[in-house]
């Protein structure tokens, strides 16, 4: 590598592998490819605190979400409500373990393990205590995050909502709202762009680069 | 002088974006910022997206075919393809929300293996087309992807919330796990497959051209 090279950071498009040199951008700007035109990278404010407390709000609606029912059904003096690991539960007592565990991993786990994640990364880099241990959370994250589906979730719990209103009374339970509000709030938490919080890690030089 | 990484001796890691050199005839080795073991495209992206892909149309057959949910109710047992609950839906007035697990549940998947066959297909048959238009395609696809888990979700809370006893019950049907491992399989096919394969064979093109002048 040239020293001109090195002085620059160049990044090569995740899906072309053209070369760009990474530039500043002015607030809401984005750099696309110049070739494929995906988006590269967007302005991030370097505000650590602030995705903190999108993330540590986002860790409390999520269990606020988790421990209530989420739509209760009245029907004849009958009542039944459900959670979200009662309908997991429900899943796996009749025998249905692949569906069981597609529900368990991509509603409960998978978010709450991208929010843990963040948390531990955000906060080493908060308090300046950044280490190896944060470029492996980092990759668990980037493998992990496709398959969180808060979005999708909320969105099915509208269609049962509309299924069941036809035949029974349906009670919305308080976590009907707070997983309307979690949707939203993962969604700002998927927009943390992780390759700018590697930017912040201190690299592992215990190897140079071949 | 190229512009295109990999021409130059040059791969980004996978993991964290850092551009570095590569390790001479493609050798494997690890990111000196992250210490993820680097590819310069993924591991057998086509071997793999064609394995996935056709475990995936195969799966398709029993997801639309097999019941994703059975009623038990009083007037007997009602089971429901997926087709027929977008019809329910759309009978009972909630033509909105047919539209949306129509195009979640049979539009989407549908789309996505097509898409998927096309992209794989045409890395080898027909490598200079449309490189651009292919790469949006591709984003597409890995974009609306989740999206046909709707269905999946939706049969899970019907199945915890229906249990009343002797009255009526829902229980999911052997669909709905071809359904969920249907959209798990294309997922798994659009990660695996790489889109700089798209762009190869035209660096290739356009540079060997230069070279020649």
């Amino acid at each position: 590598m040239s020293s001109r090279e090195r002085s620059v950071t160049l990044i090569a498009c995740h899906e072309c592998d053209l070369l760009h040199r990474k530039v500043a951008l002015s607030p809401g700007a984005v750099a696309r490819c110049g070739r494929c035109g995906c988006t590269l990278y967007r302005h991030h404010p370097e505000r650590t605190d602030h995705y903190l407390a999108l993330v540590v709000g986002a860790l409390i609606v999520l269990v606020i979400a988790n421990v209530f029912p989420i739509i209760t059904l009245e029907l004849q003096g009958y009542r039944h409500g459900s959670t979200l690991i009662g309908a997991v539960r429900a899943l796996f007592a009749a025998e249905m373990d692949v569906v069981a565990m597609l529900v368990l991993l991509t509603a409960i786990v998978f978010p709450l393990a991208e929010l843990l994640l963040l948390l531990v990364v955000l906060l080493a880099l908060q308090t300046g205590r950044a280490g190896p241990d944060q470029h492996r959370w980092l990759r668990w994250l980037q493998r992990i995050r496709p398959w969180v589906m808060m979005d999708v979730f909320l969105m099915a719990v509208l269609v049962a909502l509309s299924k069941l209103a036809h035949t029974a009374s349906v009670i919305p339970g308080v976590s009907l709202w707070a997983f309307a509000v979690l949707a939203f709030l993962m969604a700002a938490v998927a927009a943390i762009d992780i390759r700018h919080l590697w930017d912040q890690l201190p690299p592992l030089h215990t190897r140079r680069p071949a | 002088m190229s512009r295109v990484a990999h021409r130059r001796g040059l791969m980004a890691c996978h993991a964290c974006g850092q551009v570095c050199r590569m390790a001479g005839g493609h050798q494997p080795c690890r990111c000196p910022r992250c210490h993820a073991a680097m590819h310069w495209r993924k591991a057998d992206s086509l071997n793999r997206t064609w394995a996935l892909l056709i475990a995936a149309y195969i799966l398709y057959i029993p997801a639309n075919l097999l019941p994703v949910m059975e009623t038990r109710s009083l007037f007997g047992v009602q089971e429901d393809t997926i087709m027929s609950g977008i019809v329910y839906l759309w009978l009972s007035g909630s033509m909105g929300l047919a539209l949306v697990v129509f195009v979640a549940s049979i539009m989407v998947p549908l789309l996505k293996l097509l898409v998927m066959t096309l992209l794989a297909a045409s890395v080898r048959l027909r490598p200079l087309w449309r490189p651009r238009q292919r790469t949006r395609l591709y984003r597409i696809v890995e974009f609306v992807g989740r999206w046909s888990m709707l269905d999946i979700f939706v049969v899970a809370l019907l199945a915890a919330l229906v249990q009343i006893k002797s009255f009526a019950s829902i229980m999911p049907g052997p669909g709905a796990a071809a359904f969920g491992s249907v959209v798990v399989l294309t997922m798994l096919a659009a990660m695996s497959f790489d889109p700089r394969l798209i762009w190869d064979p035209i660096t290739d093109m356009i540079e060997d051209e230069d070279d020649d002048d």
